[in-house]
Formats: C-alpha cells, sequence, structure tokens
C-alpha cells in the first residue's frame, strides 16, 4: 500500500500500543496490550471467551475507542472513531453474525452504501453485478451476484462478507471466529481463499479458539488471557501445548475448604444425548453421565463445546434429538419447567438477567416465585403476604442479600446480590439435584466466595449438584470429579480432581487429547460391572 | 339480482371506485415506504386531517387552488417530521405518536379551525365547507380523445388532477423503492439496519426520510379530501381512510402493485356502500360493507400467505432431503 505522508516505512501495517480498555462500569477487558501486524502475514488472535480479544478487534475497527494507548496503521496515529474511519484507512472487518439485508440480491449487499448510479437517479444494476464479478474473480470467491441473499449457503454470505470489504479497498481484514458457523468442507474452501490473499498482500487477522485450523493457516499468533497479552510467538515455533498452556490458566486461587465426597446413589442419569442445530452442527454428540447423591460433578470447557446445549436440554429449553434423561428415575426431557421443579431440580441459570430474575419485581416476590402456589404462603384466595414477608426476611439474611429491604427492584442490586436472590431462591426449595450454569460469572470475590461454600455445603448435606463453568479456577476447585467437554463430546473424566494440572486440562478442553470411550464411560457409575 | 347488476354495470360506478380509491391510495403508499424503512406511522388519518385543513384554508385566503395544495403538502412533512423527531430522538414509542396524532387531528383541527375562522371571519366556523368554493378546489382534468371514447372515456376521463397523480405515484413510488439508491437504503435499514450502518448508510436519516415521504403522500391524500372529494374541510372528514391505508399495506403484501389493487378493493367496498343507499337501501345495512370487506380481504390474504410459507417450506424440506 503506498504510504504517502510518512518517508520511513514501517515495518508493521498495524501497532496497537499498549492499548488499555476500562468501560464504564470499571471492567478492565484490555490491560497494556500491544498487538502488531506484518504487511500479508495471517495473525491469529487467540484467548478464551472474556478474555478481551474482541474488545482489541473492535478498537482496531473502530467500534470502541481505547481508554489508553495508541493505534499507528501505516507510519500513522489514527484515531479511529468509527467503522467509516477504520475502512478510509483500509481496515474491514468480517463479523461472525454477518452485516447483510437478506432480501437483497448480493450484488445490492456489495454496493449497499456506495451504490453505482446511471442518469444520476436509478442504481446501475449492471454495474453492480460487473463490480461483484470483478472482486468475485479477481480473489477466486466464488458468489452469484443475482442471487437473494437469504436463499444463499452460510459459506457463500460469508464470501460475500468479505468481498464487501475489500470492495470498501480493506487491506487488512479482522475476521472474528470465521470458522465457527462453517463445515469442515466450507472450512477448508475458506483457507485456501485466505491463502490466496495472502499472497496478494492482504494482511488477516484470524480471530480462533480452534487449535488446529491455526496450526494450519497463521504465521504468527498472539495470544490473550484476561485482557493482557501473553505474547507473540511465531507459529512455527510454538508447540499447541504451549499456546494451550498460554492460553488457560489459572490466577489468584481462592481455596474453598471441602471434605471428602461420599457420592451415594444416581440422582441425574443422562444417557446418549444427542442434539443437532439448526445449521446442522452437531452441539450434543452422545453424551452420557451420572451425577450422584453428595457430590459435585464439574463440566469444564472452553465455551461452545456443548455445554450451554446441555444444560438447555436438562430444564427443558430445547429439545434434543434423540437420549435420556432422568432424574430419580423419572424422566425430565420435555417436561414444563415446573414438574422439573417438583422432581426437585434447582437451576441457577448462565443468564441470570433472562433466566434467573425478573429485575422489575422485588426481592420478595422474586425469591417465592418458584413456590407462590405453596400453601404456606396461601391463605384462601389470597397470599398470605405475612408468611411471604417472613420468607423473604429470611432468605435475605441468610444468604447476606445487601439490599434497602425485600421491597426493592432485583434490577436495583450489584450483579453479586443479584445472583444471591437467585441462589436463595434455588438452594432453598428443598432441591435434591441443582444445576449450577456459570454460578459466579461476573461477580465481585465476596459473593462468589459466599456462593462456592454455599454449593460444598449444600452437596455434603446430600444433595446432587452439576455444575458448569468456564472458568477452570472454580470448576477445579469445587468439583470432586470433573467431565472436560469438546465437541460435543465429553473428552474427558476425571473421577477426582486432586492431581489435575492446568496443562493436563487445556489439552483436553481444546482438543489435543481425548480419553477412550471406555475411560468416559466410568463417569456412568451404574454401568460398572464387577470385573 | 340482474337488475341490480345492471346498476354496477354504469361508468359511474366504475368512475367512482377509481375516485374513492385515489385518497386510500395515497396513505397506502405512505404506509408502504415507512413500514419498508422498518417502523408503522399509524398516525396517516391525524396527518391527513391537519393536510385536509390547512389545504382548504390555504386556498381561500390565497384564493389560489396550489397554493391550498402546497400548504397541505408542507403540513404533511413538517408534522410527519415532527412525529419522527418524538418517536427517534426523544425515543418515544412510535404507535403512541401515532395515537396522539390522530387524536389532534380529531379534536385539534377542530379547535384551529375555530379559533382561525374566529379571527379572520369574525365567527367560529366548525368547517370550511361554506368558504371553499369550486374555483378553489383543486380542478378536474378531462383527457383529449380519450374523453370522447363511450363507456371508458366517462370513467377514466374527468378526473380530478389528483386522482391521476396517485395512480402515477404508485408507480413512481415502486420505482424509487427498487430502482434507485434511496430505495435501496430504505429497504435496507428496514430488514437490517445493522448492516446498513456498517457500511457507512445513516439509519436515522434514512428513517426520517420515509418519515417524510409518508408525511407527503398523507398531505396529498388530505388535499384531496377537503378540495377535490369535498368542497372544504369537515370535521373527521377523512373517517378511518388512514386506517383502511394500514389494512391495504398489509394486504397488498407491502409493494406497491398489491397496496394499490388493495386500495380499489376498498374503493370498490365504499362505491357499493354508496350505491347500496342510493337504490333504498338502509344505510345500517349498507355502511358496515366496506368493513366487512376489509375483514374478508384480510382473511383472503392470510390465507394466501400461509399456503406460500408453507409450499416454500416443503420445498425446502424436500430440497434438503434430496441433498442427503
Amino acid at each position: 500500500m503506498p504510504d504517502g505522508n510518512s518517508a520511513a516505512r514501517d515495518e508493521y501495517v498495524v501497532q496497537m500500543k499498549k492499548i488499555t480498555k476500562v468501560y464504564s462500569n470499571g471492567v478492565a477487558a484490555n490491560q497494556e496490550v500491544d498487538f502488531n501486524l506484518h504487511r500479508g502475514e495471517i495473525h491469529a488472535l487467540m484467548g478464551e471467551n472474556g478474555a478481551g480479544k474482541s474488545t482489541l478487534m473492535k478498537m482496531l475497527f473502530g467500534l470502541e475507542q481505547p481508554t489508553s494507548g495508541e493505534i499507528v496503521v501505516n507510519g500513522e496515529v489514527l484515531h479511529l472513531t468509527s467503522p467509516s474511519v477504520a475502512i478510509s484507512h483500509g481496515i474491514g472487518m468480517v463479523h461472525q453474525h454477518f452485516m447483510l439485508v437478506p432480501s437483497l440480491s448480493v450484488a445490492e449487499n456489495m454496493v449497499l452504501g456506495m451504490v453505482p448510479q446511471k442518469s444520476g437517479l436509478f442504481i446501475d444494476k449492471a454495474k453492480a453485478i460487473e463490480i461483484t464479478k470483478e472482486y468475485s474473480e479477481r480473489f477466486n470467491l466464488h458468489v452469484e451476484p443475482e442471487a437473494k441473499v437469504m436463499d444463499i449457503p452460510v459459506g457463500m454470505k460469508q464470501k460475500v462478507e468479505i468481498l464487501k470489504a475489500l470492495v470498501r479497498g480493506a487491506k487488512i481484514l479482522i475476521m472474528d471466529e470465521p470458522t465457527a458457523v462453517l463445515t469442515s468442507q466450507e472450512t477448508a474452501e475458506l483457507f485456501v481463499e485466505l491463502k490466496n490473499l495472502k499472497k496478494q498482500g492482504y494482511t488477516i487477522v484470524f480471530i480462533s479458539h480452534k487449535l488446529n485450523e491455526i496450526m494450519e493457516i497463521t504465521d504468527r499468533l498472539t495470544i490473550m488471557r484476561r485482557g493482557r497479552s501473553m505474547g507473540v510467538y511465531n507459529t512455527k515455533d510454538v508447540t499447541k501445548e504451549e499456546i494451550s498452556r498460554l492460553m488457560v490458566g489459572r490466577d489468584v486461587v481462592l481455596s474453598v475448604q471441602k471434605d471428602k465426597a461420599n457420592p451415594g446413589e444416581t440422582v441425574l442419569r443422562v444417557r446418549d444425548l444427542e442434539y443437532v442445530n439448526e445449521w446442522n452442527k452437531k452441539m450434543l454428540d452422545k453424551i452420557s453421565f451420572d451425577v450422584r447423591r453428595g457430590e459435585i460433578l464439574g463440566i469444564a470447557g472452553v465455551e461452545g463445546n456443548g455445554q450451554k446445549e446441555l444444560v438447555d436440554m436438562l430444564f427443558n429449553f430445547n429439545t434434543p434429538n434423540s437420549g435420556t434423561a432422568t432424574v430419580n428415575n423419572v424422566s425430565i426431557l420435555g417436561l414444563p419447567q415446573q414438574k422439573i421443579r417438583e422432581l426437585g431440580v434447582s437451576l441457577v441459570p448462565e443468564d441470570r438477567m433472562i433466566y434467573g430474575i425478573a429485575a422489575g419485581a422485588s426481592i420478595e416476590e422474586n425469591v417465592i416465585s418458584d413456590r407462590s402456589a405453596d400453601k404456606r404462603f396461601n391463605k384462601g384466595p389470597l397470599f398470605n403476604m405475612k408468611a411471604i414477608h417472613d420468607e423473604a426476611d429470611r432468605l435475605i439474611r441468610e444468604y447476606t442479600v445487601l439490599c434497602k429491604s425485600r421491597r426493592q427492584h432485583v434490577g436495583m442490586l450489584s450483579g453479586g446480590n443479584i445472583q444471591k436472590v437467585v441462589v436463595a431462591r434455588e438452594f432453598s426449595s428443598n432441591p435434591v439435584l441443582i444445576l449450577a450454569d456459570q454460578p459466579t460469572r461476573g461477580i465481585d470475590v465476596g459473593a462468589t466466595e459466599f456462593i462456592r461454600k454455599k454449593l460444598v455445603e449444600l452437596s455434603r448435606s446430600g444433595i446432587a449438584v452439576l455444575l458448569v463453568s468456564a472458568d477452570l479456577n472454580e470448576v477445579m476447585e469445587l468439583s470432586d470429579s470433573l467431565i472436560v467437554m469438546h465437541n460435543g463430546r465429553i473428552a474427558a473424566y476425571f473421577e477426582d480432581t486432586a492431581g489435575l494440572t492446568d496443562e493436563m486440562m487445556g489439552e483436553y478442553m481444546l482438543g489435543l487429547k481425548e480419553q477412550s470411550k471406555e475411560e468416559v464411560r466410568r463417569v456412568c457409575h451404574d454401568e460398572k460391572t464387577p470385573a | 339480482m340482474l337488475n341490480f347488476l345492471k346498476i354496477l354495470a354504469t361508468p359511474e360506478f366504475f368512475y367512482s371506485i377509481i375516485r374513492i380509491s385515489a385518497p386510500i391510495l395515497f396513505a397506502t403508499l405512505a404506509a408502504i415506504v415507512v413500514e419498508k424503512a422498518g417502523f408503522s406511522n399509524i398516525g396517516l388519518e391525524g396527518l391527513m386531517m391537519f393536510s385536509a385543513l390547512a389545504g382548504s384554508l390555504v386556498s381561500y385566503y390565497t384564493k389560489t387552488w396550489y397554493f391550498g395544495l402546497l400548504a397541505a403538502l408542507a403540513t404533511g412533512v413538517l408534522m410527519s417530521l415532527i412525529m419522527g423527531f418524538f418517536a427517534f430522538k426523544l425515543k418515544t414509542d412510535i404507535i403512541l405518536v401515532g395515537v396522539a396524532v390522530n387524536m389532534m387531528g380529531s379534536g385539534g383541527t377542530l379547535f384551529l379551525c375555530k379559533v382561525i375562522t374566529n379571527l379572520t371571519q369574525g365567527k367560529a366556523m366548525a368547517s370550511t365547507t361554506g368558504l371553499i368554493t369550486k374555483s378553489l378546489c383543486i380542478p378536474d382534468i378531462s383527457i383529449p380523445l380519450l374523453h370522447q371514447i363511450p363507456f371508458l372515456g366517462a370513467v377514466f376521463s374527468g378526473h380530478n388532477l389528483l386522482t391521476y397523480l396517485a395512480f402515477l405515484f404508485c408507480l413512481l413510488t415502486s420505482v424509487m423503492l427498487y430502482k434507485t439508491p434511496l430505495g435501496l437504503n430504505i429497504r435496507a435499514v428496514g430488514e437490517n439496519p445493522n448492516a446498513a450502518s456498517s457500511v457507512g448508510v445513516s439509519v436515522l436519516r434514512i428513517k426520517y426520510t420515509a418519515m417524510a415521504f409518508s408525511g407527503l403522500m398523507s398531505g396529498f391524500g388530505g388535499a384531496f379530501m377537503s378540495m377535490a372529494y369535498a368542497q372544504g374541510w369537515s370535521l373527521d372528514m377523512v373517517s378511518g381512510r388512514g386506517f383502511i391505508a394500514l389494512a391495504a399495506q398489509a394486504m397488498g403484501g407491502g409493494e406497491c402493485l398489491g397496496g394499490m389493487l388493495s386500495a380499489l378493493v376498498f374503493g370498490f367496498a365504499q362505491a357499493l356502500g354508496i350505491k347500496f343507499s342510493a337504490i333504498g337501501l338502509d344505510s345500517n345495512l349498507a355502511s358496515p360493507i366496506p368493513y366487512a370487506v376489509t375483514i374478508i380481504g384480510l382473511v383472503i390474504f392470510a390465507i394466501v400467505r400461509n399456503n406460500k410459507i408453507k409450499r416454500q417450506h416443503s420445498a425446502a424440506a424436500l430440497a434438503k432431503s434430496e441433498a442427503k
């Protein structure tokens, strides 16, 4: 790319120097991150969910502005205040969720915002198609210019997105998890195209946490963890094991005291659960496991490997294609949530604001919402308000919810206290099984510790706990035994978490290793046959 | 029965269908464009009421019909932009803004009419029908040659200037939506505003433009009511045409041609109602006809659309199973 302003040609096309991004709610998404790109390279940006990759790239694309630090593109310090500014400097982004208008044709989507005109008034459709064809051929990205976007397959939609960036003059392409929506065949095709672009001098940022893809296609990689850069490496100089160690790791260890578990009979029994999502991707592949009384079974894994789908199936937010799930020998698949709760199942949902609470209702109303039909809280056709007040006050005290009164709206509380309200309701309903999905995500240390202690306490009193967490620290500290999920399958089962290291976990989480079927099957305790 | 058909098969009856359809068509085009831009303007009724009043008053005071027409158009555009300001800038629910405009369009216009006539005429008047003469109305146009053809001439010639404009605008709106960059942007904003803004299309500007267009069309519709359909403005004279237009938009599948056909169907129903009362049918029996036709039309539309979706789904399923 010609560099008019500065005589000194920089070795880098992009340099992001000491970038810090602190959101208005005080969360530091990026801390002093250095990131740079050579001209004509494919550069992987890796890290777990929440590691800060997306934030960093949003700043490069002008969607967000850094709190401090500077961005240098082609030797020029830029203030990227909007995507249009970024585009005008040759930076394009292919979003994970396509920015396309379904009912318009491919060619119309291509030229949207820069429509060629004839007679100064009308759209020059022929010209739009011609532009599309020209770019399509030049970059060997096959698309059908006249087809409507809603009628074309996902892989072609992605090509349209890439072409859209190219036609606007992008020389640097940011691709946000481009393979997440593709079949393996489409992925292979994409890689050929990306290598082709690289040959023509284009620079590509490839955001992903799929190790094999990264080893195959990238030249260099930057690894991020908890908002910081863990360094830049030449892809050929690092092993998958090293990458996994750098990506997956723990910081401060909050230790929770717990006695050794003494598991009783099986409460939750899941057998051969399978689920194929609407894009024909197998999200759950013959998942089988047991959770017993008095134990915490943890599920670890990088997000998006089927954990969310599994919990959705168990609480009937979704229906599996096949398989069974029973609680104390009663099938729970397809049961209404109230029936599932009556069987003694509690759920601490991943998204507490949507599934956990009603933000506009009071604490009191939220904590009795699952037991409002209970005789204790009713007097004839009316509520027994006295009993309800007492119950709410008791739970607020027992779960140390910081609030003005039981009448306060839950939405006004802090994240940690909101979660305590959820937990107070779910833990106090005399459950036999608790599904805890990311129970301490995004909440303060105090509340985190409280909830973890409570989980251990409840499990020791004889409740079965299934703990799903992307927080390695949490899942390794709390679990008595542990499952690792990868690609919709159980990649590993550890009967005892003692002696497990982050490195071992990382290898299973990223799919470098997988236990044999027999090893994994040990988690189905009922099936143990005396040898 | 045969007698009855004979009454309907007159050129006057077909002429009246076209005449009655014109204001509905204007409002339908207004509804179509805002729906394409991704929102609803249910305030068309109120906009037309204000435009109708402004048109007749300005026409009277300037003694020039085209100043009246311009005033009606300006009123429609200005008020729709104010609606846009409330909805887009101040984040009021656009349905509530529409309800407010409709309510003002009823009581507020009467209030304005009385205040203005009181100031200028010396007495508060509840309508402007006494002020507007034929010469202050928008003229009818006789089309050379066509008007000499028997039957067809009587059906298609001699309509009001705005009637011809309504059908011309139907074509122009379709061209605008599908052949110009503005139309492309409107459709893109309506369907995926994120995609549009990500390539530098200003979503807000497009929404204001669509809103202004709906105001312009309402202005024409209002002017037609007070300066062509009737001589002068009177209370609630738009009588539901703004709402019928919303139904015509939906029934026409959101497209101009379909919208036009739907407007004609409603025009036919109203003309039929008028004809029935004219031949002595109890007006209580005749007046529900347009509404009955609306309901029947919407039901037919829903059935047709459902069948289409079903066909598409089964075709997709078939394609999938064949691919396997």
